[in-house]
């Protein structure tokens, strides 16, 4: 049986997936509207974070200290590659990117198996977050509360940084022309480094997150990246905004996808097809939203640049 | 161009190996040579059918596996359902995938360049939901195919020197189609649309018909590839149309170099090869593969094939 109880819990699930999944959009949607980079190793950086972080967590029973120390490590390894890889490819096509980045992320796996072994990590929930709230009269897990202000604080801070700082403003540039910051004595290469590490850092912040709730395991960052793209599509690429509004939609529809489809079909189908068809439906539900606003809007939602 | 320089050498030493490999494999009995090539081939009919969009037609598809998976998954589906005629099974696999492709084609064909390569990887991450979700064929598991095709006593698909020749002969006739279809009026048409969209347009050329053409050929000719693989593994699931496997396909397609037809054959051979050879080194063989494809994409563009042509002055 539905309850208004059952339906607003999903709801939260959404908005909590959702804001964890903003948190890598940011970063890969800044790389690619300022760079005009394809980096689909950004899950793994995702995944790296979230096996530091557990790391660290085992090592000294504190999630906090492993979370921040998931940030400066997904920061540096982001410089490095940055610096060592990707640099190389920003004049190079769409075709070179994917590739060196498909390499990347071959790379990082098996490292990732080879340093830590192919089972997953569970990581345990701290103890001071580990009860629940009580909103609108519907307890709720503290710690997924916690991810949602986390991420909504971060979604403050990004905006901040881009409209009201002063490398905001060279990003915001950077991304409408490139070749006339650097022709005005911008040193444009450096702040691509640093764009990259702050997309490195939110993508292993979102990994650190995600430990106490799923396990910490090898495919991981591939099967979020996938999500990933298809917000930054539909949001628009390069629109902070657009990944907001992206995040939220994509992970309110997945999960709520996931729990009532299979319900909502009972009302117009027979039972078992609509247990057959429920699951089918939701897990392609938001490749159908995607494709349905590429058809109707290519340049998705929030179009970064005109023209 | 000369017809015996160095580039058609690899081409044709690659058929000759091929052709030659049963042979090899029976002398020293290891018949898993036999396999590696079969799968080599299997695998080359996918790449070339990708290249032909690619490498000529400069629609960079991220979801080429899915065709590869459909005509996996009709061949298993038809022979779940008791279904074992190959005369059946092969031109539903085939038409399946170019009804797929069809689709999926004008969807994606809207869009341009980088949201290109993400539709087409979205709409494949859909479809292999979609098979991990067939329940009744084994969901994420996947589905045995118990009983080959067959196809009346005319070619023994279960007999794995004749099912070798069968793939060796549909690999080169698929080649000399490619070769065909390029080079036909056809063919100049997505070759000129790549470079120049716009200009094709204003000439009067309706690019999106021929470019969903190529779209749903390549797709038929995965297809193909697909219904073969089937008879090889004896075994689908939906792991074979998972998007990495279509980052593999694009890799073989880079590796033998985009662009030259039957680059995608030497490149395929080149992949599988690759990877016997370094997992026999390490368990952790992708930690070498990795890396070694970041130096490819950044100083080998052409790939096999290119940089023979480019030490023979060749056409490029």
């Amino acid at each position: 049986m539905v309850t208004w109880t059952l339906v607003f819990e999903q709801l939260l699930n959404g908005v909590q997936f959702g804001v964890l999944l903003f948190l890598l959009a940011a970063g890969l949607t800044l790389i690619f509207g300022i760079m005009d980079l394809m980096n689909l190793a950004h899950g793994s950086l995702y995944m790296l974070g979230a096996y530091i972080a557990a790391t660290v967590t085992h090592w000294t029973d504190s999630f906090l200290i492993g979370l921040v120390a998931a940030l400066p490590a997904t920061l540096v390894i982001g410089i490095v590659v940055e610096v060592l890889v990707l640099r190389a490819l920003y004049r190079r096509g769409h075709l070179d990117q994917v590739l060196a980045t498909f390499g990347l992320i071959l790379f990082f796996n098996e490292s990732v198996r080879l340093i830590w072994g192919p089972a997953g990590i569970q990581v345990p929930l701290p103890d001071f977050l580990n009860g629940s709230v009580d909103l609108f009269g519907v307890p709720y897990p503290m710690y997924r509360v916690t991810v949602i202000v986390a991420g909504l604080a971060v979604a403050g801070f990004l905006y901040w940084l881009v409209v009201k700082t002063r490398l905001g403003m060279l990003i915001r540039a950077g991304a409408s022309n490139r070749e006339m910051v650097a022709a005005l004595g911008i040193d444009i290469k450096l702040v691509f480094t640093l764009v990259f590490g702050l997309g490195a850092a939110l993508a292993g912040l979102a990994g650190a997150l995600v430990g106490p709730i799923r396990s910490v395991g090898i495919g991981m960052g591939e099967n979020v990246l996938i999500l990933t793209l298809v917000v930054i599509v539909i949001g628009g690429i390069g629109s902070i905004r657009g990944a907001f509004v992206g995040a939220l939609l994509i992970g309110v529809i997945e999960i709520l996808g996931r729990a009532f489809l299979s319900t909502l079909f009972e009302l117009v189908l027979p039972s078992n097809a609509a247990e057959t068809a429920g699951p089918a439906v939701a897990s392609m539900l938001i490749y159908i939203l995607m494709a349905g606003v590429l058809f109707f809007r290519p340049q998705g939602l929030f179009p970064a640049r005109t023209g | 161009m000369a017809l015996l320089n160095a580039r058609n050498l690899v081409v044709l030493a690659t058929f000759a190996l091929l052709a030659l490999a049963p042979a090899y494999a029976a002398w020293v009995e290891t018949p898993f040579y036999l396999d590696l090539g079969r799968r080599m081939m299997i695998l080359a009919i996918g790449a070339l059918s990708l290249n032909l969009i690619m490498g000529f037609g400069g629609m960079i598809s991220f979801g080429h596996a899915v065709y590869i998976g459909i005509g996996a998954y009709t061949v298993g589906i038809c022979a779940f359902h008791e279904v074992t005629s190959g005369f059946v099974q092969w031109p539903l696999a085939l038409a399946i995938s170019a009804a797929v492709a069809l689709v999926f084609g004008v969807i994606s064909l809207r869009t341009r360049g980088v949201y290109f390569i993400m539709i087409t990887l979205a709409l494949a991450q859909m479809t292999f939901y979609l098979g991990i979700s067939l329940d009744q064929y084994g969901g994420d598991d996947g589905l045995t195919v118990y009983a080959p095709s067959d196809f009346a006593g005319l070619i023994d698909v279960d007999d794995d020197l004749s099912f070798y020749y069968v793939v060796f002969v549909l690999l080169a006739l698929c080649l000399w189609f490619s070769q065909r279809l390029i080079r036909s009026r056809f063919g100049m048409v997505l070759q000129g649309a790549r470079q120049n969209e716009g200009r094709m347009e204003a000439i009067g050329v309706p690019v999106f018909r021929y470019k969903l053409t190529a779209f749903v050929i390549a797709g038929t000719m995965a297809g193909l590839a697909g219904a073969l693989l089937a008879n090889h593994t004896d075994f689908v699931n939906p792991e074979m149309a998972h998007w990495t496997r279509s980052g593999d396909l694009i890799i073989m397609v880079l590796l033998g170099g985009m662009g030259s037809i039957a680059g995608p054959i030497v490149g395929a051979a080149a992949f599988l090869l690759l990877e016997e050879l370094l997992s026999g080194v390490t368990e952790y063989w992708q930690v070498i593969f990795g890396p070694f494809l970041i130096l490819v994409v950044l100083y080998a563009r052409g790939g096999i094939l290119g940089f023979l042509s480019r030490k023979d002055g060749g056409d490029g």
